[in-house]
């Protein structure tokens, strides 16, 4: 059957299963356009291409099969770049389709061609330029192999436009494309066994949950190590969701702002188990000081993540479901009682006496996770300090239903990420929180929530300005505060534009019942939340210091 | 720490500039780099000499590793490989300085590949070793210009870059 390389990429889209693609058209992209026009694939039109990135990012996130995102070449494509980048860091999959300039013209400096592989080479996990049409649909099926197998990542297939309209024999796939399964060979059983060997002896060892422990769907069998061991656990800012919070066990957010019996915890043990974190900075600070004296079992999909920032006594790489799972049937029950000691002395100081009645970011944490206790939602969030207080303060307790930029740390990612998030998971309620600068950043995108009434809560925690890059200012620049402040947004006004319905509060009274509020309604709604901008994450430690080396600010 | 290491990997548009591209982004040092064909033209393979301690090197066949078009990686320590580059090299040597250019080019087992009246052009092949103790040597003539390749080698025995296999998991320092 020959049809045109188009239909080719919609029917291999079909047969990956996809429901739903992210995009926004323009010149080399739209005969794929046209052929998508017929075919049982929802389009999702953003306002901008870096929100289409984002959201096939929270889609994927959200429901951990790949998003996808569509772009036309040149601008489009180089817009779709921080999504990309997003995805890359936090290795989450992302196939991303891009037109270019017809094959005769590439190399001559075409209208709105750029070289996207070129440029995304360092922000993909792979990509393609299609060059032979015969290949086009091998490359769509081996792009989402590629982006879902192993350690998940971005990657991008570059069509130009005449092998979108070529006439190219068809066959469809045999099979649905099958996921290689990881096999857990002979020398990783020998680590297993010496990680259970090591932990047996460990008198204070504690589990450090990432992301990828969320990636691997290892909730279950984390929750049956920390169970049979009774072993405090920890989690990155990526691998939140993967214990859940309410968990007698949990301790918290471990890194820069993580709580401080997570990171007390992590100081002072004698073994972590990490699964699927990748000791990044933000989670170390000082290298050198964080594995001192410990004992490092080291748990990942990615044979590159052992030792590359972290050495690892021992280092187990695979599925972490299996690994997991196996290293609990080689454990003896066991608690502790003297090592659980220490750590509820460092629990009891967690506790912040309450803060008179002022409306603050921590409490509106609290407050949103004390009416969402139930379930049933997922919460998104942007770049900043309200992130940080979300991670702190929220209570995630299930996967995938937190969605953040944790190793790009992209502004502007919140809303475009909850708004595929909303699309993946219609039978949860997305809460997305953001800060008034990075909302301002892809706000534009209240235009896709409002034009597919997606009953999204924003909630934006106004203060003004960069909170965070005053609080670098405050704690590092000796309180000289310099291009931070954006006040005088009238946010209510802008969700208004969209035909969105938004209050604005500052008082804690006054949050509570438009949350309720909020929550009673089926639409998409804005809550722009006034906080004082001296207000500080804290605790925190300082890029670089050890992580129990908390900043006094 | 110098390290020979070679990558055998799909003959694509852009493999080059991926593989180049993973040492430049993750700061790892390229000392001399090539790349040609291979009997199969599916393939070509990639000879890169490295800088870097155990650890380093033990990254950078991991993140190569992580590479689609990546299709085998093998190292080639001194003692069990054979390694050689070729050096030209352009020398003032003109009148009574030529004879013993010449003679010394031929301690070197080196060619003879260009003469003119002011000048000899010199091609050496050798490792690193033996192309660098030339260099130096012939230096005080009146060296002109030169040029060098990365070093291209094989494994000693019958042993080949097909025999690698994609290792599921790693000793703590695995080479």
């Amino acid at each position: 059957m020959r049809i045109s390389g188009a239909q080719i990429i919609v029917e291999c889209l079909k047969e990956q299963g996809v429901d739903t693609v992210f995009g926004y058209p323009g010149g080399t992209i739209l005969p794929f356009y046209d052929a998508l026009r017929d075919a049982p694939i929802r389009h999702i039109l953003t306002a901008h291409e870096q929100g289409a990135a984002h959201a096939a990012d929270g889609y994927a996130r959200a429901s951990g099969r790949a998003g996808v995102c569509i772009a036309t070449s040149g601008p489009g494509a180089t817009n779709l770049v921080t999504g990309l980048a997003a995805a890359f860091m936090d290795s989450v999959p992302v196939v991303a389709i891009t037109g270019q300039v017809p094959t005769a013209l590439i190399g001559r400096d075409a209208f709105q061609e750029v070289d996207i592989t070129g440029i995304t080479m360092p922000v993909t996990k792979h990509n393609f330029l299609v060059k032979d049409a015969a290949k086009l649909a091998e490359t769509i099926r081996y792009a989402f192999r590629i982006a879902g197998s192993g350690r998940p990542g971005p990657v991008l297939v570059d069509v130009p436009r005449d092998i979108q309209t070529a006439a190219i024999l068809f066959e469809p796939a045999a099979e649905p494309a099958d996921m290689v399964p990881f096999a857990v060979a002979g020398a990783a059983v020998a680590r297993i066994e010496a990680a259970a060997v090591a932990i047996a002896r460990a008198k204070r060892p504690a589990i450090i949950a990432g992301g990828g422990a969320v990636a691997a769907e290892a909730a279950p069998e984390i929750a049956a190590l920390a169970a049979k061991i009774a072993c405090p656990v920890v989690s990155t800012l990526m691998g939140l969701g993967a214990f859940p919070a309410s968990h007698p066990l949990f301790l918290g957010l471990t890194g820069m702002h993580g709580h401080k019996a997570a990171n007390n915890c992590i100081h002072d043990a004698d073994l972590i188990i990490a699964v699927g974190s990748r000791f990044s900075d933000r989670v170390t600070g000082d290298r050198a000081k964080y594995a001192a004296g410990k004992t490092v079992i080291h748990i990942d999909v990615d044979p590159a993540e052992i030792d590359k920032n972290v050495a690892a006594h021992i280092g187990i790489t695979g599925d972490m479901k299996t690994i997991l799972a196996m290293l609990v049937d080689r454990l003896a029950a066991g608690d502790n009682p003297s090592w659980w000691q220490t750590i509820a002395a460092w629990q009891e100081e967690n506790r912040l006496p309450p803060a008179a009645d002022k409306l603050t970011a921590p409490w509106l944490c609290g407050e949103i996770a004390v009416r969402t206790g139930g379930g049933g939602y997922i919460f998104a969030t942007d770049v900043g300090q309200h992130q940080m207080w979300a991670a702190q303060h929220l209570k995630i307790e299930t996967p995938r239903t937190w969605v953040t930029s944790g190793g790009l740390g992209a502004m502007g990612y919140g809303l475009p990420a909850a708004v595929g998030a909303q699309l993946a998971v219609p039978d949860k309620r997305v809460i997305h929180i953001a800060g008034d600068s990075g909302f301002k950043m892809t706000g534009a995108e209240l235009h896709t929530v409002a034009a597919h009434r997606l009953p999204i809560i924003s909630v934006i925690l106004d203060n003004g300005g960069l909170g965070m890059i005053r609080q670098l200012q405050h704690a590092f620049f000796d309180r000289r505060y310099t291009a931070c402040e954006l006040p005088g947004v009238d946010f209510v006004a802008f969700a208004a534009a969209f035909g969105i319905r938004a209050v604005s509060v500052d008082t804690r009274d006054g949050f509570a019942a438009a949350f309720a509020a909020a929550l009673a309604s089926p639409d998409p709604q804005v809550i722009v939340a006034a906080i004082d901008p001296a207000d500080l994450v804290s605790p925190m430690v300082p890029p670089g210091a050890a992580i129990n080396a908390y900043l006094d600010i | 720490m110098k390290h020979a290491l070679s990558i055998l990997v799909y003959n694509q548009p852009g493999v080059l500039v991926r593989v180049a591209g993973m040492f430049s982004r993750r700061g790892f040092n390229i000392h001399s780099l090539t790349v040609g064909i291979t009997q199969d033209p599916r393939y070509s393979r990639i000879t890169v000499v490295v800088c870097g301690d155990n650890g380093i090197l033990d990254q950078i066949v991991k993140q190569l590793d992580k590479l689609v078009e990546v299709e085998a990686i093998q190292l080639l320590p001194p003692e069990t490989s054979v390694r050689r580059g070729i050096a030209m090299v352009k020398i003032a040597a003109g009148g009574d300085k030529r004879s013993e250019v010449l003679k010394l080019a031929e301690v070197f087992r080196a060619n003879i590949v260009d003469v003119a009246e002011q000048s000899v052009t010199i091609e050496i092949t050798g490792d690193d070793d033996k192309i660098n103790a030339f260099i130096e040597l012939i230096n005080p003539y009146g060296l002109l210009e030169m040029v060098r390749t990365g070093m291209a080698g094989l494994a000693r025995g019958a042993s080949t870059i097909y025999d690698y296999e994609r290792r599921d998991c790693y000793e703590q320092i695995v080479l």
